[in-house]
């Protein structure tokens, strides 16, 4: 932490300096406060357009509040807008990113706790191995795994099904959630497991006494970071599903990219915040954990 | 019997995790770089033909157009969301009032999906009723801002889009830099009156480097890995204009049954991300054991 402000000793020229204090304090403010509007503004936008009515967006200007509030867009966004042929709005959609969403993190979630706990504290031969290959997994640009995915997909009878989305997003997480609950776990120390073991407890027990207990933090952490990638994944639900199985992001570019009929803006502007609002929430409630999950999620080892 | 079970219940327990790796990940990327050395089409076909694909590959002028965007694209945006994110970083960390909300508000792009950040901008850069109608409104009627839909300049509102969503996340790295820098140096630098600037520019940026590096690594990695923010905003167009390898990619795997070129671009896509992240890789784990 560094203060501009007492970088010289005040007492020198005092009024100049309250002066140019002031005026840096001003200036400071007015900038972050310019960034803000910048951040601030396409969320603006979206919702102000999707308030309006399509007259409305065609005479007025892109950033004015709506004359008259409807919430008519909202309405055929969420039921009835077209996504190519059917015209069902983005509800079904919703539910089947919840559908991968929901399990896709459980599992994932489950087995990178266990995977971590057994890195971190019953390490064997061969076990640094096996971390370094898994964390290599988290790099590798999904290009490059997803015309064998598609045809093992289809041996296994997983094409274009909402279980084989959770598959794809589990086997895919796995660097993530075992690096995160690696992290955690490395840190508590290693003689907690030796008592445990003289007491005669065993491995399962020692997880599901000692462990899992201490856990609810990096769950927390994980869980969102897991809900936020499945959520906002677009290439493997673009792949990887068929008409019917979309989830929400693909369903949202179909009805934003149709190109039948009118274009109606203030309907993709009320798809395009249905589908970002999980999420959005998610920030919302659990900022510090998201930051927390993305900073480790970058800053790695 | 049972104290067999507890010494291999560990290995048991990382053995499926282990093998769904090894197989889906490492498998398939030797698939795929086998693949990339047929003459796979429509169908994959398992007799290798030497690099055909690469040469033809080379030979696209739509991939030399996805590599060149990558190129713009990524050095824009990795260096404005770097500088971005510094300044803010810099800015936000003066004991400012209500620190947190501002945060937080430059940090929620982040938690939106691609989709939705290129549909917003989409709307916004509009050039009949975004922006350019808006500043047309105000009376600057000759105001032209058509880049979504010029060729030449399309590839700098995905630029723009980008940075909007991740200058925020890389501020909350440099902030998090910023506080762990030593007090003391500073207290010390200040006392013997070292000018603020030089504060920043000679001590607490230097002993950043570490942040400098996570932040470019991840910033590269999202450029490389970048399609659906391309697929909502412009669609890789107007024609190809916009196109990178990521849509490049996908456009040969399903929609032109290309196998082989998909298979191809991919393992290119795989290399430029190795040759960033294997040094950083690297030098991470070896810091490790040392």
């Amino acid at each position: 932490m560094i203060d501009l402000s007492m970088s010289r000793p005040a007492e020198t020229h005092p009024r100049g300096i309250a002066w140019g204090r002031l005026a840096l304090r001003f200036s400071l403010y007015l900038f972050l406060g310019l960034f803000a509007l910048y951040y601030l503004m396409p969320l603006f936008v979206m919702v102000t357009t999707s308030l309006k009515s399509l007259e409305e967006i065609r005479t007025g200007s892109l950033i004015s509040l709506p004359r008259e509030v409807t919430f008519e867009a909202w309405r055929t966004a969420w039921s009835g807008a077209c996504t190519g042929i059917q015209c069902e709005g983005l509800k079904p959609y919703f539910w089947n990113s919840i559908l991968i969403a929901v399990p896709g993190v459980a599992i994932s979630t489950l087995l990178g706790a266990l995977n971590g706990y057994v890195i971190a504290q019953w390490r064997f031969r061969g076990s640094n191995l096996i971390f370094s290959l898994m964390l290599f997994g988290c790099f590798i640009p999904f290009q490059v795994v997803l015309l064998p995915m598609a045809r093992v997909l289809g041996e296994m009878g997983l094409a274009g099904s909402i279980s084989g989305l959770i598959f794809v997003h589990v086997i895919y997480g796995l660097g993530f959630t075992t690096l995160f609950f690696r992290n955690y776990y490395v840190t508590i120390p290693n003689e907690l497991v030796k008592a445990a073991k003289v007491d005669g407890a065993g491995f399962v027990r020692i997880f599901w006494s000692i462990f899992l207990p201490l856990s609810l933090p990096i769950i927390v952490v994980t869980v969102i970071w897991q809900f936020t990638q499945i959520w906002n994944d677009f290439l493997f639900g673009v792949s990887f599903s068929q008409a019917g199985t979309q989830p929400v992001t693909v369903a949202l570019n179909n009805i934003v990219n149709s190109t039948t009929g009118v274009k109606e803006y203030n309907v993709d502007m009320a798809a395009a915040i249905i589908a970002a609002l999980p999420t959005l929430l998610v920030y919302v409630v659990a900022g510090k954990y998201f930051i927390r999950g993305l900073t480790a999620g970058s800053v790695k080892g | 019997m049972s104290d067999w079970l507890e010494t291999h219940l560990p290995k048991a327990v990382l053995a499926p995790s282990f093998i769904a790796i090894m197989l889906f990940v490492y498998g398939f990327i030797g698939w795929t770089a086998w693949v990339s050395f047929t003459r796979s089409k429509l169908l994959p076909r398992y007799e290798l033909k030497g690099t055909v694909q690469y040469e033809k590959l080379f030979a696209s002028p739509r991939w030399d157009t996805a590599m060149d965007n990558l190129f713009v694209f990524g050095t824009l945006f990795i260096v404005i969301a770097m500088l971005l994110g510094l300044l803010l970083a810099i800015f936000l960390d003066q004991k400012v009032r209500s620190e947190g909300v501002i945060r937080t508000i430059y940090l929620y792009p982040m938690a939106l999906s691609m989709i939705v950040t290129g549909t917003a901008w989409k709307w916004i850069l509009n050039p009949g009723l975004g922006l350019e109608n808006m500043v047309r409104g105000w009376g600057f009627e000759t105001f032209t801002f058509d880049w979504l839909v010029n060729p030449d300049f399309a590839i700098y509102t995905v630029v723009l889009a980008g940075v909007w969503q991740s200058s925020g996340f890389v501020m909350a790295l440099f902030l998090a830099g910023l506080r762990s820098v030593d007090e003391e140096i500073i207290k010390a630098a200040q006392v013997d009156g070292i000018p603020t600037w030089r504060i920043y520019s000679a001590i607490i940026i230097p002993s950043m480097a570490p942040i400098f590096l996570s932040a470019f690594i991840v910033l590269a990695h999202l450029a490389i890995k970048s399609f659906d923010l391309v697929i909502a905003l412009t669609g890789g167009g107007p024609g190809y204009s916009t196109d990178l390898p990521a849509t490049y990619m996908y456009a040969m795997a399903f929609s032109r049954g290309d196998i082989g070129q998909a298979a191809s671009s991919a393992m290119i896509m795989m290399m430029v991300v190795f040759a960033i992240v294997v040094p950083y890789l690297y030098s991470e784990l070896r810091a490790k054991h040392d």
